[in-house]
């Protein structure tokens, strides 16, 4: 189109409706079909527009979430570590450290729901169900105080939400409030009577250090290794289907763990090896001081010892950093510790 | 094999050991040899051997006397690598091009590798014809080049209640500035044929975090470009391979990698990274949102607490860099005492709109302390503030935006430091 249509066509545009055509003419790219554009097209807006239809109560919430969620979140959405608050903190904004969560800062729920459902959990995104994305909203309104234990929220119940502090923004004011204070020309000579440093970054000492300062990583015990490679060297091949079963278990376990040849330690440690593997063991990972106390008592992870911590890690090591409710199935025991024997050092 | 006979020291505490040292006792004029120096006196074995042949590297790296000019990331900043940022060594660089193997990386979900026929960009929402796009048919639209800074709107955000961490690195290195090739937003919008009824377009990226933002049309009409090269060659995966949005002047966040959708829509999304975050909180707790203009800055990068004095007095090469969200650079002023007086500092070439500008200012260092800062001025007239200057009107709070004035305490001993003055 040309320069001269281009103008015509914004004018006649502008005094129509719904107008259409600001169309380019190089013919490239092809209609989008409307199956893509509906993979694609998820965000939610404010006002509920793209939600699906779907539903979820709290108390389902508070299960997929303690699952899901709760390893980096917390087990009440306080948050882990470093690791994103999502409950609490209302009526902190003013303060030195305002505390900036889903109920204290976040104005709008749809945000809430739409980041869930296509970012959530941290490493296994776009893995939830709908239903899901709605319990797991309707516990983080919960923990916030926003709903009673008996909220189910859904796609109609949606708007009748109200966030503390939707009210809370306002659109970027600089213009106003900073732009014609920080015009003009400027001070060059005698600006200020004295100078004196107030505050040196070297008092405070954040700053990181080079390689050379690094602490170096714990040895791993040479008895260890040797346990290793013994029970490596025992254990027959496992059933392929009982490792692919495995690896369907390991999605809950994947946003913290990595197996593989790229394996990272991560929330967790990587796994490869860990069958049969001395506890706490891998190079720069963290362990928590219980588990430590039991590497040094020299617990092995033996399939039986992981089948006795997996069904219940809390139990199993009181203390342990490892935020998981554990696997309640005993066919999903056997199938992860199957799929995890499969990933050697 | 030949072995340097002196090799830098590559990492920061031994680079500032040494700086102390050759800073100490040394002449404010060139002195007279005392003995003929054997680097000239005597063969080396580069002037005598040979040196690498052409098959050697493919495509290379800096020369390994340069391995500490690196991206550093600060650890305590983020629960995980994954989901975080590091830091351009802009106290280490000159010009204004940043090379995009050490330009700041910031991704939310990691770095992923989408090759370019896997890739898809879409475009749906208030369009005549929602239309999806291969690699190949964005390289047959019309193209441009352009250079742009990037700067991530936590740049700086370290410092609000003080100084805090100890080189240019960390407390700027959240930007950087490169050549861009692409298609201008615009031209794709009007292959789609855009709905007047569109006041906004939404755009998303192909990784796990599906980082969105919500852009008005006035500005994706304007300036932005769909981009697949930087620097002449191809995005590198951690600056968005295969293609990525350039959104001039506006917080880097905007700046989607993997872009995958372009959704025109009459209202904002107010996805999670414009709402929880990218938000500024202020004073009296509330936030300030759709900030999205980089306000003018600068910094002096050598100087500085990683770049210190290795000489004594007398020349002195003060070397900086200053930016501006909304427009060009027109003058910087630096000031050796902390404020109390300036002069103004030569710019390297004629500022661009929404690149860096580098600025130098020639002394003749007489060996005392200095508290070194500069202060940029863009075409709007727009002069940048001191650090109070922005407490006064935003608080302590805000995390974003921070382009306050920067002071470096430069010791007699040429070592600097991150230091706040009143």
């Amino acid at each position: 189109m040309s320069k001269y249509l281009e103008t015509a066509a914004l004018l006649a545009a502008t005094c129509l409706i719904s107008a259409p055509a600001l169309a380019g003419d190089f013919g490239l790219g092809r209609p989008a079909l409307p199956e893509e554009i509906a993979a694609w097209n998820l965000d939610v807006r404010p006002d509920g527009t793209g939600l699906p239809a779907g539903s979820g109560d709290v108390a389902t919430g508070e299960a997929i979430f303690a699952e899901r969620c709760a390893s980096c979140h917390g087990d009440f959405a306080e948050g882990v570590g470093n690791w994103p608050k999502l409950a609490g903190g209302e009526g902190t904004l003013a303060d030195p450290d305002p505390v900036k969560t889903v109920g204290s800062y976040w104005p709008y729920l749809s945000t809430t729901w739409d980041y869930i459902n296509r970012s959530m959990p941290f490493g296994d995104a776009q893995s939830l169900e709908a239903d899901e994305v709605y319990a797991i909203t309707a516990y983080i309104l919960y923990s916030n105080y926003l709903v009673d234990d008996d909220f189910v929220l859904s796609n109609e119940t949606f708007g009748d939400v109200q966030m503390p502090n939707a009210d809370g923004f306002i659109i970027d004011d600089r213009a106003e409030t900073e732009y014609p204070k920080f015009t003009g020309e400027p001070c060059m000579q005698d600006c200020k009577d004295e100078v004196k440093i107030t505050m040196r970054a070297r008092v405070l000492d954040v700053t990181p250090q080079t390689e050379e300062d690094a602490a170096t990583a714990e040895p791993v015990e040479e008895a260890a290794e040797a346990v290793v490679q013994e029970v490596a060297e025992a254990a027959p091949a496992p059933d392929p289907e009982l490792v692919a079963q495995g690896e369907k278990v390991f999605r809950k376990c994947k946003a913290c763990h990595q197996v593989g040849e790229k394996a990272k330690n991560r929330v967790g440690p990587h796994l490869n090896g860990i069958v049969g593997r001395a506890a706490g063991s891998v190079d720069g990972f963290r362990y928590s001081t219980p588990l430590l106390k039991r590497a040094e008592q020299g617990l092995v992870w033996t399939p039986e010892e992981l089948t006795a911590f997996l069904a219940s890690p809390k139990k199993y090591l009181k203390g342990t950093k490892m935020s998981f409710n554990g696997l309640r199935k005993d066919a999903d025991l056997e199938a992860i510790n199957a799929y995890l024997s499969t990933f050697t050092e | 094999m030949t072995e340097s006979s002196s090799p830098k020291p590559t990492t920061r505490r031994a680079f500032l050991r040494g700086a102390a040292a050759a800073g100490v006792g040394a002449a404010a004029t060139s002195a007279a040899a005392a003995t003929p120096d054997p680097l000239i006196t005597e063969v080396q074995p580069w002037a005598q051997g040979f040196g690498d042949p052409v098959d050697e590297t493919p495509y290379g790296l800096p020369i390994r006397f340069e391995s500490d000019v690196i991206r550093r990331n600060v650890e305590w900043l983020t629960a995980d690598t994954i989901s975080s940022i590091n830091f351009t060594p802009i106290h280490a660089l000159d010009g204004t091009i940043t090379p995009q193997g050490c330009a700041f990386e910031r991704h939310h979900s990691g770095a992923i590798e989408l090759a370019k026929e896997d890739y898809r960009l879409m475009i749906n929402g208030l369009v005549d014809t929602p239309l999806v796009f291969t690699y190949a048919d964005l390289e047959r639209f019309p193209r441009e080049n352009h250079v742009y800074f990037c700067e991530c709107a936590a740049n700086s955000g370290m410092e609000w209640a003080g100084a805090q961490l100890n080189g240019a690195q960390f407390t700027h290195g959240m930007i950087h500035n490169m050549e861009y090739t692409g298609v201008p937003l615009r031209t794709l919008l009007q292959e789609a044929g855009y709905q007047t009824a569109g006041k906004w377009v939404y755009v998303e990226g192909a990784d796990a975090s599906s980082n969105g933002r919500s852009i008005p049309m006035e500005k994706a009409l304007d300036d932005v470009l769909v981009a697949f090269k930087a620097n002449g060659e191809a995005l590198r995966k951690e600056h968005g391979y295969p293609v990525r949005l350039v959104v001039p002047g506006w917080e880097g966040n905007m700046w989607i990698k993997w872009l995958r959708r372009i959704e025109v829509s009459d209202a904002p999304v107010e996805s999670r990274e414009e709402t929880s975050k990218y938000t500024d909180v202020l004073e009296d707790g509330t936030a300030r949102k759709w900030t999205w203009a980089m306000d003018a800055k600068s910094v002096i990068t050598s100087p500085s607490p990683q770049s210190p004095i290795t000489h004594g007095p007398g020349p002195l090469v003060i070397s900086g860099l200053a930016w501006s969200g909304r427009g060009v650079i027109t003058r910087v002023d630096v000031s050796t005492d902390g404020g109390k007086s300036w002069q103004t500092a030569r710019l390297a070439k004629p500022g661009e709109k929404m690149a860096l500008s580098r600025f130098y200012l020639d002394i003749d260092w007489d060996g005392s302390e200095m508290l070194l800062q500069a202060r940029a001025m863009d075409d709007t007239g727009y002069v940048q503030p001191t650090k109070n200057q922005l407490r006064e009107v935003r608080g302590l709070n805000s995390i974003y935006h921070n382009n306050g004035i920067q002071t470096w305490w430069v010791r007699t001993t040429g070592e600097a430091e991150n230091v706040e003055v009143s």
